[in-house]
């Protein structure tokens, strides 16, 4: 994270300078932390409201009867997590959102889930591969219905708009599938995550005190 | 046929999701208003927890595009991309979309006002942007709810889905279209 956050503010400026563009390189600093704040604060509500729905949903066991559902694919694709951890429901529940396009819902159980997988997690600090894993399926974006992009296409009189979902779901249903797929085939190679972070920040706190 | 199905099937997927949980708790007897406050108030704190990791992604990727450089690309990309029946138009939206999904909506509403709606560039934009999720977005609010600084291969499979997808968005359009 620390050489792509210093490659896009380095290029920026550099290439900024280059093109004469600096002022709005140097505006977009401004717009871009104004913004950050306001898709923070849009999510309170609503991820409260799911929090909340998610919860009942878990005393009342209706997360665990999900997560038996698709345990014979779960099982096979989070192999590190344990069978009955909350995590598997989430992941679940989240995945379903996204595809019925429920992009409100989808993000506050997508975050509810990563905290599940946190608590399996060896390292706080870096991302555990049932982490990475869930990520890609969620970056791949799966979708049943592309909902705003027919909206603006009946917006400006396209004929026929929904011709677009079959081809868009074969789209996604490739990325999706082949980022699992990747996420499995890169994490045999990838270094193996070592507990010694977790250690080692807690010999410092000791120090410290 | 199909249409209508799936229109109510997004029409109702909310609603009866919610009607399933509450009910289900009041049969298993939860209750529900306790429980329903008492895990929404983690609302806040997940929200301002991720603000930091959204500031350092949003803030680099806007100055990303203020800075003129996803022009250059596009320019250099272009005649690449012609072989394989790609409008220079949607060029754009291949390099945006995995940064800013309000940005790739944009190029594309962009793109679907100003040319005849009807032409292969609105169906490839449509495809494209239809099919993605922004990536770093997902990245940023994710992995920065639960703290999580180093990525190792997030965004390396990230981004090759990205790239496939793309991909697979030019084949199939060069197919159907």
């Amino acid at each position: 994270m620390n050489y792509i956050f210093y490659f896009l503010i380095t290029v920026s400026i550099v290439a900024g300078a280059i093109n004469g563009k600096l002022t709005d390189v140097v505006n977009a600093i401004l717009s871009g932390a104004e913004l950050s704040v306001k898709v923070a604060f849009s999510l309170i509500g609503i991820m409260a409201f799911w929090l909340g729905m998610m919860k009942i949903a878990k005393e009342c066991g209706l997360i665990e009867i999900i997560a038996k559902i698709i345990k014979p694919i779960t099982k096979r694709l989070f192999n590190e997590i344990p069978e009955d951890s909350p995590a598997i429901g989430d992941i679940a529940m989240s995945f379903s959102a996204n595809a019925f396009g429920l992009t409100n819902a989808a993000t506050p159980i997508g975050i509810k889930a990563m905290e599940e997988l946190q608590k399996q997690n060896i390292d706080k600090q870096s991302a555990s591969n049932a982490m990475c894993l869930f990520l890609a399926m969620n970056t791949a974006g799966f979708q049943l219905i592309p909902a705003t992009v027919i909206a603006v296409l009946i917006g400006v009189g396209y004929p026929n708009p929904t011709e677009i979902i079959a081809p868009t779901l074969l789209v996604t249903t490739i990325a999706f599938l082949s980022a699992i797929f990747m996420a499995k085939i890169i994490q045999k190679y990838w270094n193996p995550q070592t507990a010694t972070n977790i250690i080692s920040n807690e010999e410092d706190e000791c120090s410290k005190q | 046929m199909f249409q209508t199905i799936m229109n109510n099937l997004s029409l109702w997927a909310l609603p009866s999701i919610i009607l399933l949980i509450l009910t289900m708790g009041l049969v298993k007897k939860v209750p529900l208003y306790e429980v329903f406050t008492d895990g929404a108030k983690d609302g806040f704190k997940v929200a301002v927890n991720i603000i930091p990791y959204l500031v350092a992604i949003i803030v680099g990727i806007s100055m990303f595009r203020a800075c003129g450089i996803i022009e250059w690309i596009g320019q250099i990309c272009a005649p690449m991309l012609a072989i394989f029946n790609v409008p220079a138009d949607t060029i754009p939206i291949m390099i945006v979309r995995s940064l800013s999904g309000s940005a790739a909506l944009g190029v594309f509403s962009d793109i679907a006002n100003s040319t005849d709606v009807n032409s292969y560039a609105v169906k490839l934009a449509a495809i494209m942007v239809g099919s993605s999720e922004t990536t770093f977005y997902v990245l940023a609010v994710y992995f920065g709810a639960v703290g999580i600084s180093k990525l190792r291969y997030a965004l390396l499979v990230g981004l090759l889905a990205d790239i496939i997808g793309i991909v697979a968005a030019i084949l199939v359009c060069n197919l159907m279209f």
